[in-house]
């Protein structure tokens, strides 16, 4: 059975620096950033492209890298969680989570933070249904998902002022 | 803060764990990569209940990189059968991980596949041949009990405890009744908070010096070492559990401790490599544990003139599934809230417990009493309505009464404090129950169906697990305890360590809160150690994150080692600076946190203190030498043993509560519920850190909202389960969550040093609720809710005619 698969040749750029690898086919991008580049930061929750804690930016948009083959992000730029911050200094976004209480076990939390990335990437001023809307692929089952609203409204006031 | 008043404990802080998680550098288990790793895939069952005929695994065997395969009579022969803590006919359960002759559920591992990579696993897992032969499968609890097929055949039923649980003169109030009300029969629905980090254990059985080591997100270890220790025959100090963080738990993982063994046993066939066990989400609905389910029957309620109710009857069928694990402690933990929030004195509660073809049950959020609370605010709405009450009426008849508190049930439980129609006056002004009910008379004129519902509920913490020995006398439990250690490190650091296992309830932060009142300085200077670690040697055996209690348990343990520490310090800061300890004041100065004299004006800082003891220790008079700075204390709960034969005694230490209002209306097309208003209102006493217990009130009512409308572990008559996948099991999402009102009062517990009531699980108030709304949206349909789930599917069955007519199931007798 394993013998039929010929390794590929990938590259692709996460979180700024452009890795070249050699990946089954069948290997799912999560397990490649969590296991093969050790980018643990990005969870999976389930294998249905339901919960959305394993949700990166690949090629500006948001996907779910359980439902991406690592060979399908070959050539592509990702953003995981450990690139969100800058020089040590935490993005609008983190910050707004941390400040309005919108994590707890902090599982989902990844997730949910690159989905809002993306969200406030194309409207500066989302409603609380935009907002519910960006992050509908996204399962906390801590929050409540209250706080989660409030840190999106505080991440899109400030991301507006910087 | 030197010189002010202000406490730590009692702001909203944000948490010290926050950092690392935000920045994705949370450590979970999954992220953790040892040498030598190797990975371990289950073989699961596709029937509900069928004798194991043949397993072949040599195709497996010879797939390159599969390490070895391990079967259940392997383990049989070289363990214990887990403890039961059932008496006879439960406790003659034979309970291995892994499957021996038959399955008695989908989902039950019949065996494990171990090999280089999980992708290898997998490939092993496919290669396995098992074949089966199937049995009768037994999916409903009260036929389960008519025996007609059996699971275990060494218990000879599948009943596993039955016990009656009587107060008062139930014949006497029934007699005097002014009316009674009967209701046939409801349900509790099967579902599971199930967190998102699904279980995971890395387990290394090492053969250089016969040590088990478990990284693994398991919310109890304590329990769990002791049921490991019983079943693989080893002495249980050679058991070393690390816990780091942990993606949720909601009681889920406490019972994670069957994979555990199979983990330990695999790296011991495979030479003592370390094993790596991550669940997908489909094992984890599954086959990792769900919560209880309980049936209702024959219930009979004694009402006065005034609508006040006097007695309640009923018969409970609880089913926990394929094997009891940590039942059947469910079938008396209901009875921490016998009377839930109500006065009546006399009742009688035939209770229990089957097992069934189905996932085993776990202690999910809310475990035992949420089931009966339903029950109660049932039981109450239905009969206010009966007898032409409205519903807030019908409870502040009925509530104990805040000048009631310390108030001790029939059953001998004592209820710390509470005001539960405060509350129920501040839910109402919070969602305008006035303007709601103007709304709900027009709306219905209009042919809409909208109903408001109120669920109060209570979310008792801190067990005495004594509770045990009234469902099993020969159990060796009782009390409750935690441990906690707080040291001055070499170098002064002011190091906590306790003995819980969060999982996101923020115990870094509010232990640090805790030692910085008592020492007088920042929390930022104070390191609470992360996970559980029993190398800590600071847990008892009642240690974890279960059952709502930190903030007394946890904290109280927290509290006392950091005085003892405290103690210390002052003893040795009076005998360095020369000063009585009554001179000497704590806080912070130029060099850092220390001890200053007050008489002479001298200070050390805790560097110093640190130094003395642990590198400088001859200048160290004698009288001081058991000063060490490394301060353990264990707290204990003021229990004692229940009368095990009335089934009374005090079974909790706290009583948090919630009062929830929702309006909710069902779509006259669709039969879509919908939540127009929500409010929660939460007393835990008081309050440690406000938006710590705020968060834990929106997410308990997620739960609650996602279990009442959307969240079921659904069956077929044959044991599959049909709800395997998130996308059919459809945890609530962003989109369906509505926005939530929060109202807080607090009424502090006598009970606890600080005024505190463990909370958290938060008594599953939305399902109460939402059933209430749903309920009232129904009444005048003369439709009777009788499940605490509802989703359009059965509502629309209900609207139609097919099920819950309320003339099939409720009666009352008028005789006043």
């Amino acid at each position: 059975m394993p013998d039929i698969f010929e390794k590929v040749a990938i590259q692709l750029k996460v979180n700024g620096k452009t890795h070249s690898l050699t990946v089954e086919p069948r290997m799912l991008l999560v397990e490649l950033l969590r296991e093969a580049l050790d980018l643990t930061g990005t969870h999976v929750g389930c294998d249905t492209t339901y919960c959305g804690a394993c949700t990166v930016i690949m090629n500006g948009a948001a996907v779910k890298s359980c439902t991406v083959f690592a060979v399908q992000a070959d050539g592509a730029e990702i953003t995981t969680v450990e690139g969100l911050e800058k020089d040590g200094k935490l993005h609008p976004i983190q910050q707004a989570f941390g400040d309005s209480f919108g994590l707890q076990c902090g599982y989902c939390t990844p997730g949910l933070m690159l989905s809002t990335l993306q969200l406030l990437s194309k409207n500066q001023q989302p409603s609380d249904k935009d907002i519910r809307k960006a992050i509908a692929g996204n399962t906390c089952r801590c929050t409540g998902y209250q706080n989660i609203f409030k840190a999106i409204q505080l991440a899109a006031q400030n991301t507006k002022g910087a | 803060m030197s010189g002010s008043d202000k406490t730590w404990v009692g702001q909203s802080l944000s948490r010290k764990e926050e950092d690392r998680l935000l920045r994705g550098r949370g450590k979970f288990v999954d992220d953790i990569k040892l040498r030598e790793m190797l990975y371990l895939r289950f073989v699961r069952s596709p029937y509900a209940h069928a004798k194991i005929v043949s397993i072949d695994t040599s195709a497996a065997e010879k797939i390159p990189g599969v390490i070895c395969t391990l079967r259940g009579s392997e383990i049989a022969s070289q363990t214990q059968p887990f403890i039961e803590i059932a008496p006879d006919p439960g406790g003659r359960i034979r309970d291995y991980p892994l499957a021996v002759s038959k399955v008695r559920y989908q989902g039950e591992p019949v065996v494990a596949v171990v090999a280089e990579s999980p992708a290898i696993a997998d490939d092993g897992a496919e290669a396995v041949l098992i074949e089966y032969e199937a049995l009768d499968p037994v999916v409903d609890a009260e036929q389960a009990l008519t025996d007609a097929s059996i699971l275990h055949e060494e218990a000879g039923t599948n009943k596993v405890w039955n016990g009656v649980f009587e107060y008062g003169d139930v014949e006497q109030a029934f007699r005097d009744a002014a009316s009674i009300v009967e209701i046939d029969r409801m349900h509790f629905h099967r579902f599971s908070s199930t967190p998102l980090e699904n279980n995971v254990v890395i387990g290394q059985w090492d053969p250089k010096d016969d040590h088990i080591h478990y990284w693994c997100n398991n919310s109890f270890p304590s329990f769990a070492i002791q049921f490991l220790a019983a079943h693989l025959q080893v002495h249980i100090d050679r058991i070393r559990v690390q816990t780091f963080d942990i993606g949720g738990s909601f009681g889920i993982k406490i019972t994670s401790y069957p994979q555990m063994a199979v983990c330990a046993l695999a790296s011991k066939k495979a030479g003592g490599r370390p094993i790596k066990w991550v669940e997908t989400r489909s094992e984890h609905m599954i086959s990792s544990a769900h919560g209880n389910e309980r049936t209702f029957r024959d219930t009979r309620v004694a009402l006065d003139n005034q609508g006040v109710i006097t007695a309640i009857t009923s018969r409970h069928i609880d089913d926990c599934g394929a094997y009891p694990r940590y039942e059947p402690l469910g079938c008396v933990i209901w009875s921490q809230v016998f009377p839930g929030v109500y006065r009546f004195k006399n009742a009688r509660i035939d209770f229990t417990q089957a097992v069934t073809n189905k996932c085993p049950v776990g202690p999910n959020r809310g475990y035992s009493r949420m089931q009966h609370l339903w029950f109660l605010e049932r039981v109450v709405d239905i009969c206010a309505h009966e007898l032409g009450i409205p519903a807030d009426e019908m409870r502040l008849r009925n509530y104990i009464r805040p000048e009631e508190f310390p108030y001790t049930t029939p059953n001998g439980c004592i209820y710390d404090s509470g005001n539960y129609p405060k509350m129920l006056e501040m839910a109402k002004q919070l969602i305008d129950w006035d303007g709601w009910k103007k709304k709900q008379a027009d709306a219905r004129k209009r042919g809409r169906m909208i109903g408001i519902g109120i669920g109060t509920t209570l979310d008792s913490g801190t067990n005495n697990f004594g509770q045990s020995q009234i469902v099993n006398p020969g159990a060796p439990f009782s009390g409750n305890s935690q441990g906690a250690n707080c040291k001055l490190d070499i170098y002064g650091e002011v190091v906590v360590a306790v003995g819980s296992c969060p999982q996101g309830q923020g115990h870094e932060t509010t232990a640090a809160q805790v030692v910085a009142d008592v020492l007088n300085i920042n929390p930022d200077l104070i390191t609470v150690r992360t996970g559980f670690d029993t190398e800590r040697n600071v847990h008892t055996g009642f240690s974890g994150t279960y059952a709502s209690q930190f903030a007394v348990s946890g904290l109280s343990a927290v509290h006392g080692a950091a005085q003892k520490l405290k103690a210390e310090m002052k003893r040795l800061a009076a005998f360095v600076l020369a000063c009585k300890e009554e001179d000497l004041e704590f806080g912070s100065g130029a060099q850092g946190p220390e001890v200053r004299s007050k008489s002479n004006g001298r200070s050390i800082n805790y560097w110093g203190l640190a130094n003395i003891v642990n590198v400088n220790s001859a200048v160290l008079s004698p009288e001081l030498h058991d000063v060490t700075l490394n301060c353990r204390y264990v707290w204990r709960a003021p229990f004692k043993v229940p009368d095990t034969k009335k089934k009374y005694g005090n079974l909790t230490m706290t009583y948090a509560s919630q009062l929830h209002i929702a309006v909710v209306e069902i779509d006259g097309e669709t039969c879509i519920p919908k939540i127009l208003d929500y409010v929660a209102v939460d007393d835990c006493g008081t309050v440690i850190n406000p938006r710590i217990v705020e968060g834990q009130v929106y997410g308990a009512t997620a739960h609650g909202i996602g279990a009442a409308l959307l969240e079921n572990c659904v069956y077929d008559e044959v044991g599959n389960m049909l709800t395997s996948t998130f996308s059919d099991y459809l945890p609530i999402t962003p989109v369906n969550m509505p926005s939530v009102k929060y109202g807080h009062i607090a009424t502090p517990s006598p009970h606890s040093y600080s005024g505190a009531k463990g909370m958290g699980e938060g008594g599953a108030a939305p399902i109460h609720t939402i059933s209430a709304a749903l309920q009232d949206a129904l009444f005048d349909k003369r439709i009777f809710i009788q499940d605490s789930f509802n989703n359009p599917d059965s509502l629309f069955r209900a609207l139609r005619g097919e099920t819950c007519r309320a003339k099939d199931l409720v009666k009352v007798e008028r005789r006043a």
